[in-house]
């Protein structure tokens, strides 16, 4: 059992839900990014996903766009979010995904890709523009690494569709709650729920929501039917005001805490 | 060659559809809309009709007696005149054709991105007389250097977003454009603007972008009872040059030869000289050749010539270029500058700067051509927009 698996099973157990974290790695820095996930562990973080920055995010709003320019202007690339990943096994078991765009891992060589993300400890891979018909061989070359393929379902994706993306996914499936790029909204939409109740009924698979949960209102009114959120560009906005500021990393530590105590 | 691309929109190993979920929907129900328009008669009736009668087709295969002169050695330049159509390019061709299924799938609100304005011009166009709401995305650079577009797509009431982040161009004007159909994915019809973006975008433009290709081989059959021997055109994203090549892709002794921007030289660092010097790559919902750095991360292009200041290429040329049915090269800024000053000097012709790339490679490497040689080279837009950029200089 990874640590994904694991980590749902354990929640499940405790009748508790995921609370998963999107952060840009390398924004504001590296090292910053290495403090933030111990931090944001002991905050009640469940799961961490890495944003691997690239140049052109087409699925992202403007805030994660933002840090992944200036996270890439620092100098960050796929080698040294590896090897972060790596450092960060010496210290936690918190389960972690990377989000990357296809480029970047195509460029780096998707057999090295893998061979160093299962060997540094990485648990799942997310990739905003490879629907899973484009690429199965790696797909299934990541399921023999033992790496999780975290696919999405849309409010537009078809009916039929879902038991295709059910069955390329492992893991849990990211569900998006809008049609729109990530950000932070005032306002979750009104069928979110219904469509929710729809996809459960074709899953047996953990599912987890993202893209505009951005309040405790937001996580307490969607915990009552999926299994966890992701939490992005609220947290993202509160590292970009804060940055600079010595007491960043304990900031987004409270800040995650009350997030997630909905 | 139709069994070169599969059902996803697959060039060989290029093209394909690296899109959000969000947007399969949007993809699947365009591609079969696409697939019924295109044998309805009624559909074809149209755009034949708004072709012919509002764009001003078919354009003129021009023989360019004095540029063939200039050139010698018996080469015979033909010109396929696209700068004559309405909005001054070939863009219009597309456009049309992408108007009318919009109206079909009842869409309201049309989205485009735009690099020099041509496509910008030609969506607003054909939206004004469709009574769309339309919304262009372009590079704060390029409303900088294509003012004469900007006003242009103004005055057809189109809403002009410019886009600030990244390289201010095309390929952020088209990033932009992206996440707004992300977006308003229900509503809204993006018209992309070349043989780029994810299926069937470059199998769709191509197609309506074949009527170059099409009217050209029968003309010049016509005229010199003979195919010709080459077919020279620019290619920034490819929709002109995929145009004039596709219909004669089974005519295997016409050679194909792509003009790519050479910006400041390909060495230089700054060019968009994508299939010359970039790398199989995925930008924009393609796989395609495409200017990336070793880490994956997409380059900035430079052209003085906005519409190939992109450093993506349509997935089809990238599968030409593969299986070698084309070859493509590279012409720089200033010597673009020259073929500009030439054909305008010799034909009484301003051509677009796109273009100029292609009279500049006939300058510069005639000699590598051969002999007593037809050639057809598509004159892919005119060039008064790029008035400012001259004299600017």
């Amino acid at each position: 059992m990874n640590r994904i698996e694991k980590k749902f099973k354990e929640l499940k157990e405790k009748k508790k839900k995921a609370f998963i974290v999107f952060i840009t790695a390398g924004f504001p820095s590296l090292d910053i990014t290495r403090r933030l996930v111990l931090e944001l562990e002991k905050n009640g973080a469940d799961l961490i996903e890495l944003g691997v920055p690239f140049s052109d995010p087409l699925a992202d709003g403007p805030v994660i766009q933002n840090s992944s320019q200036r996270s890439l202007k620092a100098g960050t690339t796929l080698d040294k979010i590896l090897s972060l990943v790596k450092s960060l096994r010496k210290h936690t078991q918190i389960p972690i995904c990377l989000m990357s765009y296809y480029n970047p891992i195509f460029c780096f060589g998707k057999k090295r890709f893998l061979s160093l993300a299962r060997s540094f400890g990485v648990d799942g891979i997310i990739i905003p523009d490879l629907p899973p018909e484009e690429d199965k061989d790696f797909i299934s070359a990541c399921q023999r690494s033992k790496i999780d393929t975290i696919f999405f379902l849309s409010p537009t994706t078809a009916l039929k569709r879902i038991p295709f993306i059910n069955r390329m996914t492992r893991g849990f499936i990211y569900y998006v709650s809008l049609t729109g790029v990530t950000g932070a909204r005032n306002r979750l939409p009104t069928d979110l729920i219904k469509r929710l109740k729809i996809i459960k009924k074709h899953t047996d698979k953990p599912v987890c929501v993202g893209f505009g949960v951005s309040t405790p209102e937001h996580v307490k009114q969607v915990f009552s039917i999926v299994d966890g959120v992701v939490v992005g560009s609220a947290i993202i906005k509160k590292i970009q005001d804060n940055a600079g500021s010595p007491g960043l990393v304990k900031k987004i530590g409270r800040f995650v805490k009350y997030l997630s105590s909905a | 060659m139709n069994k070169d691309i599969n059902k996803q929109g697959h060039f060989g190993s290029f093209g394909g559809r690296f899109v959000p979920e969000t947007l399969i929907y949007a993809l699947d129900e365009l591609t079969r809309e696409y697939s019924t328009a295109k044998k309805d008669p009624r559909f074809r009736r149209e755009l034949s009709y708004c072709l012919s009668q509002y764009a001003g087709r078919p354009t003129p295969l021009y023989f360019a007696s004095n540029l063939s002169r200039y050139l010698g050695r018996g080469i015979r330049v033909y010109l396929k005149r696209e700068d004559l159509l309405h909005t001054g390019a070939h863009k219009i061709n597309n456009t049309l054709g992408q108007v009318l299924l919009a109206r079909r799938m009842k869409k309201t609100r049309i989205i485009a991105e735009t690099g020099a304005g041509q496509h910008g011009v030609a969506t607003a166009t054909v939206a004004a007389m469709f009574g769309l709401e339309c919304v262009i995305y372009m590079g704060t650079e390029d409303i900088k250097r294509q003012r004469l577009n900007v006003l242009r797509m103004r005055l057809l009431n189109a809403k002009i977003v410019p886009v600030k982040s990244g390289s201010r161009t095309l390929k952020d004007a088209t990033t932009e454009a992206l996440r707004d159909w992300v977006t308003n994915v229900g509503s809204t019809y993006y018209i992309i603007g070349s043989v780029v973006g994810p299926h069937p975008y470059p199998v769709m433009v191509r197609n309506f972008q074949s009527v170059i290709g099409k009217e050209a081989r029968r003309q010049i059959l016509a005229k010199e009872k003979r195919l010709p021997d080459y077919l020279i055109a620019c290619v920034g994203g490819g929709s002109n040059s995929i145009g004039l090549f596709h219909p004669f892709f089974k005519d295997k002794k016409v050679k194909f030869i792509g003009i790519e921007a050479a910006g400041e030289g390909i060495f230089s660092g700054k060019h968009a000289a994508t299939l010359v010097k970039g790398s199989v790559g995925v930008l924009h919902g393609a796989k395609s050749d495409v200017l990336e750095d070793k880490f994956g991360q997409i380059n900035i292009a430079h052209s003085i010539a906005a519409g190939l200041d992109y450093p993506g290429v349509g997935p089809e040329h990238a599968f030409y270029k593969k299986i070698r049915r084309a070859e493509y090269y590279a012409v720089t800024d200033s010597q673009a500058l020259k073929g500009f000053d030439l054909l305008s000097k010799v034909e009484g012709i301003i051509p677009a700067l796109e273009p100029a790339h292609v009279i500049a490679y006939l300058q510069t490497r005639a000699q590598k051509l051969k002999p007593d040689s037809l050639i057809i080279v598509c004159l892919s837009g005119r060039g008064d927009k790029d008035l400012d950029i001259i004299y600017g200089r």
